[in-house]
């Protein structure tokens, strides 16, 4: 088989899928061009991620993926959600294939952009430099 | 329900074929190229298979060669004809740009070393204009190579007038006819064809063996040195069972063929009706010019590899062109070929049926392909973003009929 039977469960039975009206932050990572888009939702209390839901265009290891990250960073507090690594995600998802590992930075970038988000708008400074985007580098290679 | 709609990739053996293969696993193991009478009777065994081969592509038995599949016999084909046309210093090659990988890694294999190679528009139908391959060949071209029928999207070439403008132009002419063998009307005589591959799983035969065709006077070189089998143009003892196993299953095909693509059409039709009913859906390839039983389609706003691993889940074998399931980062480039840009053609899907699929089958595949479609969708941020007009249709919502 290709994926793992945790990918398979993530993929055909995704976590937190779904849009959020009353999102505090909003993150849009991927291009459609290079096949996978993930847009994660966070609802932000007190400095803890208390709910987030997802929605992905993209094969079973991106849905599975972003399904596993919203898992891991629910109830977190944000400091800890952006400690999750791409690796943490495909780890926790039995592994990855080679090719697909970008569908776990993928997940880990949509974390990141969705707390960016939750930053700007309420006006909490933050490094530039820790919420840079690379995923998409290899489609424009 | 399961379903298995995957037919374009490869095909359940006939029974017929696995009787007289294992028939001759048991009974014909002799080696045809010893002088004994267990081998010659081997022999017999093989030519008779040739024959009945030649016989269905209107062909002589000498010009029948048994390689290991269309992958072999493509680049033998390929690389024959760029050696007699460098023998005269021609090397120019006209080729399409949705050919199967065994014909365009080899072409661009020879660009490398310094061939030129011309690749066609298969324009917005997916067929390949006979004007354009007659404006397309130069004094130096060696070979014209078009596949027969798209193993993709299943749109059906002129071959017999492309192989009309070489003849005239005198260049040789290749057809990958993978697809269409078995499926369609072939005559290599009437349609005007110099070397032509198949191979045998594509018609319920066995993997591992095909044939390349190559008229009379058209020298093939050998791309395996050793013994002096097939004419010293394939080294290697014959795979007698897989040769057999191939003829009944080709012979069967030929039999069938009419009263198969009359039942594989009309499901074909009904298959193309129930999905143009999914909006924003699109058919890739021209509506009619097509084998019986080869649909793709696009489905705006999703990806293609869920959608192959969803319908998996409900029992039904398909195929798609997504970057995804290429192990590539670009899509299919046959649906690029069409002009599709890529983010919708990683939404493709192939449905490929054959007789052995029924109407009920085929009405399961639309209700599945229906629910999978609206449930990624529901899941899409690009879906979302089509539906609140942050980004541009490409397809109508709905395809007229006539198109």
């Amino acid at each position: 088989m290709l994926y793992s039977e945790k990918v398979m469960d993530h993929f055909q039975n995704p976590r937190n899928v779904g849009k959020m009206d009353d999102a505090d932050g909003i993150g849009e990572v991927g291009n459609a061009k290079c096949g996978d888009i993930m847009k994660m939702y966070i609802k932000v209390s007190n400095g803890v991620i208390t709910d987030v839901k997802f929605n992905t265009f993209g094969c079973g290891s991106a849905i599975a993926s972003s399904s596993m990250a919203t898992e891991m960073i629910k109830g977190k507090p944000i400091d800890e959600a952006l400690q999750l690594t791409n690796k943490a995600v495909a780890e926790a998802l039995d592994g990855l294939p080679p090719h697909k590992m970008h569908c776990s930075v993928l997940a880990e970038e949509a974390v990141r952009a969705a707390v960016k988000d939750y930053y700007d708008k309420n006006g909490i400074a933050y490094n530039p430099e820790d919420f840079r985007e690379n995923s998409c580098a290899h489609c424009h290679e | 329900m399961f379903v298995y709609a995957d037919h374009a990739a490869t095909t359940e053996m006939s029974p017929v074929a696995i009787e007289k293969m294992t028939d001759a696993l048991k009974t014909v193991w002799g080696n045809p190229s010893s002088l004994h009478t267990v081998g010659q009777e081997a022999k017999v065994v093989l030519e008779k298979a040739r024959e009945e081969i030649a016989a269905v592509l209107g062909a002589e038995p000498r010009e029948i060669t048994f390689t290991s599949g269309g992958s072999e016999s493509d680049n033998q084909a390929i690389l024959s004809a760029v050696a007699l046309g460098a023998a005269k210093g021609k090397k120019h090659i006209v080729s399409t740009k949705f050919e199967h990988h065994a014909v365009l890694h080899t072409l661009q294999k020879l660009e490398k070393q310094g061939y030129e190679v011309t690749y066609l528009d298969v324009h917005q139908n997916g067929i390949v204009a006979a004007e354009d391959v007659a404006a397309a060949i130069r004094p130096d071209t060696a070979l014209v190579t078009v596949m027969f029928a798209n193993n993709e999207i299943g749109t059906i070439q002129p071959v017999r007038e492309i192989g009309a403008v070489c003849r005239q132009a005198g260049v040789l002419f290749h057809t990958d006819a993978v697809q269409a063998v078995g499926h369609l009307p072939i005559n290599v005589r009437d349609d005007n064809i110099d070397l032509l591959s198949l191979s045998a799983h594509k018609f319920h035969g066995p993997k591992g063996i095909g044939v390349l065709y190559a008229r009379r006077g058209v020298r093939l070189s050998s791309l395996i040195e050793g013994g002096a089998q097939e004419r010293g143009k394939r080294a290697g003892t014959e795979n007698i069972p897989a040769i057999v196993g191939m003829a009944a299953a080709l012979t069967e095909a030929a039999e069938n063929m009419e009263a198969n693509t009359a039942k594989v059409t009309a499901m074909r039709e009904k298959l193309i009706r129930g999905l143009r009913g999914i909006p924003y859906a699109h058919l890739n390839g021209d509506r009619t010019r097509r084998v019986p039983g080869t649909v793709n389609f696009c489905f705006e706003g999703i990806e293609g590899e869920s959608l192959l691993l969803l319908l998996d889940a409900k029992g039904i074998s398909a195929s798609s062109g997504s970057a995804c399931t290429s192990g590539s980062l670009d899509p299919s480039h046959v649906l690029l070929a069409l002009g599709l840009p890529h983010e919708v053609a990683h939404g493709s899907l192939r449905l490929s049926i054959d007789e052995t699929n029924t109407d009920a089958e085929v009405d399961y595949m639309i209700r599945s392909v229906e629910e999978v479609v609206s449930y990624l969708r529901r899941m899409s941020p690009v879906w979302e973003d089509l539906e609140n007009g942050k980004r541009k249709h490409f397809f109508a919502e709905y395809e007229s009929e006539e198109k």
